[in-house]
């Protein structure tokens, strides 16, 4: 028996009610005061830009999978988007050992699957047991939240106990995410691929009803849903009584068909389909993702990115006002930090990466970098040329590296841009055959950076040991304490930006288009919709 | 006829067995690895696991020597068995048969409507005897095979589904959701029909055999209803197997603009997670499919020229006299 001795959080769900009941979404969409009072009925249609995967929450990686897979599922806690804290949801309370090894929940009582099931601590087990049995090939993300997992013990019947072999602090958060929400035993005891098919049994205040791999899925509102988290703004059963998404590719369709009122919301709007989603009365929503924001990731052991002076002469050279204002639109921010600014943890490095070209020459200079005939620096006769590898997912990634590619060009860096499908991105990325690489990934933990950058995991910056960093790295993962926490993670953020690991440009931002009679459209901590507290008006 | 009958369909086998085997080749020379693809979840950052990877491959039986896989998958593919698709884990049959419905939804009617459109404006572009109306015609052929797909369907849609309103902009059931997408799919096909069939108009028009049957009394209808289009639409049909390939292409921007679901999306999305056996599944339908039309067509032939029949019947001494032959059907009328 484990004695719980340092409590990260243990809130009444009655005080935390009343609390969110006074709580409004800045991100979300529509103007409560204008619409009146939240109205319940009717269904809201949703045009999806890409297929989801699998109706599985377990499954889920993509957002416009997520959109689906979030609503049917419950978590054992939720994250407040506004301030990253941990707030209870099918976890009344929660203790975590100090070594950040043990941690044990207390569930709500009364709670049910869709299928009349009652949650107890066996479904935590049994969901967690069958994410390890999915393992990393199905449910990658999942599975790299349960590292070194050991076994989840029902201590009582609402009582839960998940043990790990190592710390893992960043475990915590990951409960609130989708891709470990609770499912009844109908759904678990099923292979992956069955999984897959739209039946998926979770506590959630939405079902499916019906689901079509590929063209569509429909949402039912659950009768007697009341156990919804302490960051949703109203108690009771969602206003939706229905939810249909549609899978709507073609970004014109999409704006074209919220303009004609035959859908009200949508995925992806272009920053050009603002203007027209305005004019029919609606807006768009935007968050920025929380994660590694856009930048490159160069591979230290190629080119002239060898040299730690090029790396530190790339960070000012970026002009990323100009990114945002020539390219994205005012829903996307500038990238201030190996962070995304809505991630725990993230600190505002922006005086490390300041625009500032004359300071990028005079690194160069000093470091022996000198212009040759076309302007492009040489040095011992080697070109200051390199190439950046990245894929078409977000559409304004060529338009933001073209971009970069002049400015780099008026301090004498030649970047040679080489786009590729993703098949072949995601081989080249294994085979570490690139100079640097561009993406961006979501997470709205700072254990993200070690994903991104320990030498240990992925590593694509081909690069060994640095103490500072890997430490910090480390550390975090076996720091119970939130504020020794963040501070590690603060110390890695620079660290990153000190050798050079990453040099940052835009934050992703998620843009969704909503008509006028969308009210309360929001956003959930990792930038993934929510629907529970959504209802419409004026029809 | 049944000797015929049974080398066509060995030599449509032949066809089966090369597409499957040269689509093999091809697949497995990408630069790219499928399991990597599908053990990413959609590029989510988190890195690749190594064991997961070798954990699907062996579920896949991609870590077998590559021999191995092909004469595994073909046998499979012999039995009807076309295996898992890599990205979903559905079996590849079950995912072509659920998207081939609504393909052929799309292509019935828009073959229809190409078939109607193209032969209509041949027909009046040839027969009409106003030089204007003449050229405006034929030039139409040119401007549907040059027009984007994509720009038609989208104009469409602007026009009727979110100006007017009249028809929904996706979804595609029943006569409303098919319409403009079978259209969009309709015109360049149609206009392929249209360029071929007015060509052979026009050189059939010029043909002695013509001249004899005016000079016989035929009114101008009469002699281009019976005669003329009769021989002028046998090179039409032998493009036939080119417009099933027009449609299939197609079908992958139609279906896409107009959020339909259907072999052309289905192709799309697994060329782009290299989903293989998916892809191979395509291959070998889409042959089938166009070793079925071409069958098709030259079983047809016989019925459209009596002299192809003659030729399959006597002996082949008389195949290069066509000039002479014009006459002579010309003449049997």
């Amino acid at each position: 028996m484990i004695r719980p001795r340092y409590r990260i959080a243990a809130v009444a769900a009655a005080v935390t009610a009343a609390a969110s009941l006074a709580a409004c979404g800045s991100d979300s969409a529509g103007t409560g005061a204008d619409a009146g009072p939240p109205k319940p009925g009717g269904t809201l249609r949703y045009g999806l830009s890409v297929a989801p995967t699998c109706s599985d929450p377990a499954q889920s990686g993509t957002n416009q999978t997520l959109y689906v897979s979030r609503q049917i599922v419950d978590s054992l806690t939720d994250q407040d988007p506004k301030t990253g804290e941990l707030k209870p949801w099918l976890a009344q309370s929660w203790e975590v050992t100090p070594d950040a090894k043990v941690f044990t929940f207390h569930l709500f009582d009364g709670v049910t699957f869709s299928d009349g099931t009652p949650l107890t601590a066996e479904s935590v087990q049994k969901t967690f047991d069958s994410v390890l049995e999915l393992g990393a090939a199905k449910a990658p993300l999942g599975a790299s939240y349960l590292t070194n997992y050991v076994a989840t013990t029902p201590v009582d019947k609402l009582t839960a106990r998940v043990e790990f072999s190592k710390p893992n602090a960043q475990f915590l958060q990951a409960t609130s995410t989708a891709q470990l929400g609770i499912l009844a035993d109908v759904t678990t005891a099923k292979p992956a691929e069955q999984r897959c098919a739209g039946d998926n049994v979770g506590s959630g205040p939405f079902t499916y009803a019906n689901y079509r791999q590929d063209a569509s899925a429909t949402l039912a509102k659950r009768a007697g849903y009341h156990w919804g988290s302490a960051v949703f703004a109203h108690r009771g059963e969602a206003y939706l009584d229905k939810i249909e998404f549609t899978v709507v590719p073609e970004s014109g369709v999409r704006t074209g068909s919220l303009g004609s009122n035959q859908l009200d919301a949508i995925s992806d709007a272009l920053p050009q389909d603002a203007p027209q989603i305005e004019a029919t009365g609606g807006r768009v929503l935007s968050t920025a993702n929380p994660g590694v924001p856009f930048g490159f990731q160069p591979n230290v052991t190629r080119g002239p990115l060898r040299d730690p002076a090029v790396r530190q002469a790339l960070l000012p050279a970026i002009d990323r006002e100009q990114l945002i204002d020539t390219v994205l639109g005012p829903q996307f921010k500038t990238a201030t930090s190996s962070l995304a600014s809505t991630t725990p943890g993230y600190q505002d490095l922006s005086a490390t990466l300041p625009f500032d070209q004359a300071k990028a020459r005079s690194i160069l200079e000093q470091a022996g970098w000198t212009p040759g005939g076309d302007g492009i620096r040489v040095k011992n006769g080697e070109r200051l040329t390199f190439s950046v590898l990245f894929s078409q997912v977000f559409a304004g990634n060529q338009a933001i590296l073209e971009l970069v590619q002049q400015q780099l060009r008026q301090i004498g860096v030649e970047l040679r841009l080489d786009l590729v499908a993703a098949a072949e991105y995601t081989a080249r990325q294994n085979a570490k055959d690139y100079d640097s690489v561009y993406y961006n990934s979501t997470r709205a933990d700072g254990d993200i950076l070690r994903s991104a950058f320990s030498v240990d995991s992925r590593n694509l910056n081909v690069r060994e040991r640095i103490p500072t960093l890997d430490d910090a790295l480390d550390g975090q993962l076996s720091t119970g304490d939130a504020a020794a926490r963040n501070a590690l993670i603060r110390t890695a953020q620079q660290a990153v930006l000190d050798s050079g690991l990453w040099i940052p440009t835009v934050e992703l931002s998620q843009a969704i288009g909503a008509g006028g009679n969308v009210q309360d459209l929001k956003f959930e901590a990792s930038a993934r919709l929510q629907f529970f507290d959504t209802w419409l008006s004026g029809r | 006829m049944a000797r015929y009958v049974t080398l066509r369909a060995l030599q449509a086998v032949g066809v089966l067995w090369a597409a499957f085997s040269i689509s093999f080749v091809v697949l497995y020379l990408l630069p790219a690895d499928p399991v990597s693809i599908a053990a990413d979840a959609g590029g989510s950052g988190t890195a690749v696991d190594k064991a997961a990877v070798a954990e699907l491959q062996a579920r896949y039986g991609l870590d077998r020597p590559l021999w191995e896989q092909y004469w595994t998958a073909l046998t499979q593919a012999v039995r009807g068995d076309l295996g898992h698709s890599i990205s979903t884990g559905q079996p590849v049959t079950d995912a072509i048969g659920d998207a081939l419905p609504s393909t052929l939804g799309l292509a019935s009617p828009a073959l229809l409507f190409a078939t109607v459109g193209g032969v209509s404006v041949a027909f009046a572009a040839t027969y009409s005897r106003r030089p204007w109306l003449r050229n405006t015609l034929r030039s139409l052929p040119s401007l549907g095979v040059s027009v984007p797909t994509f720009w038609t369907g989208l104009l469409l849609l602007q026009l009727f589904s979110f100006q007017f309103r009249l028809v929904p902009a996706f979804g595609g059931h029943g006569f409303a959701g098919t319409i403009l997408p079978a259209i969009t799919l309709a015109i360049p096909i149609g206009a392929v029909i249209a360029q071929v069939l007015a060509t052979g108009l026009e050189s059939t028009w010029r043909q002695p055999f013509v001249d004899v049957a005016v000079a016989k009394g035929g009114s101008r209808w009469w002699v281009q209803r019976k005669h003329v289009l009769r021989s002028a639409a046998l090179p039409t049909f032998t493009i036939a197997g080119v417009l099933v390939g027009n449609m299939l292409a197609g079908s992958v921007v139609v279906e896409t603009v107009f959020a339909r679901t259907g072999v052309g999306r289905l192709t799309q999305t697994s060329v782009l997670a290299q989903d293989i056996p998916v892809v191979q599944g395509i291959v070998l339908l889409t042959s089938a499919v166009f070793v079925t039309v071409n069958l098709a067509v030259d079983l047809l032939y016989p019925l459209l020229d009596p002299r192809i029949a003659g030729r399959t019947r006597r002996a082949p001494n008389r195949t290069t006299a066509d000039s002479t032959t014009g006459a002579e059907v010309g003449a049997r009328a």
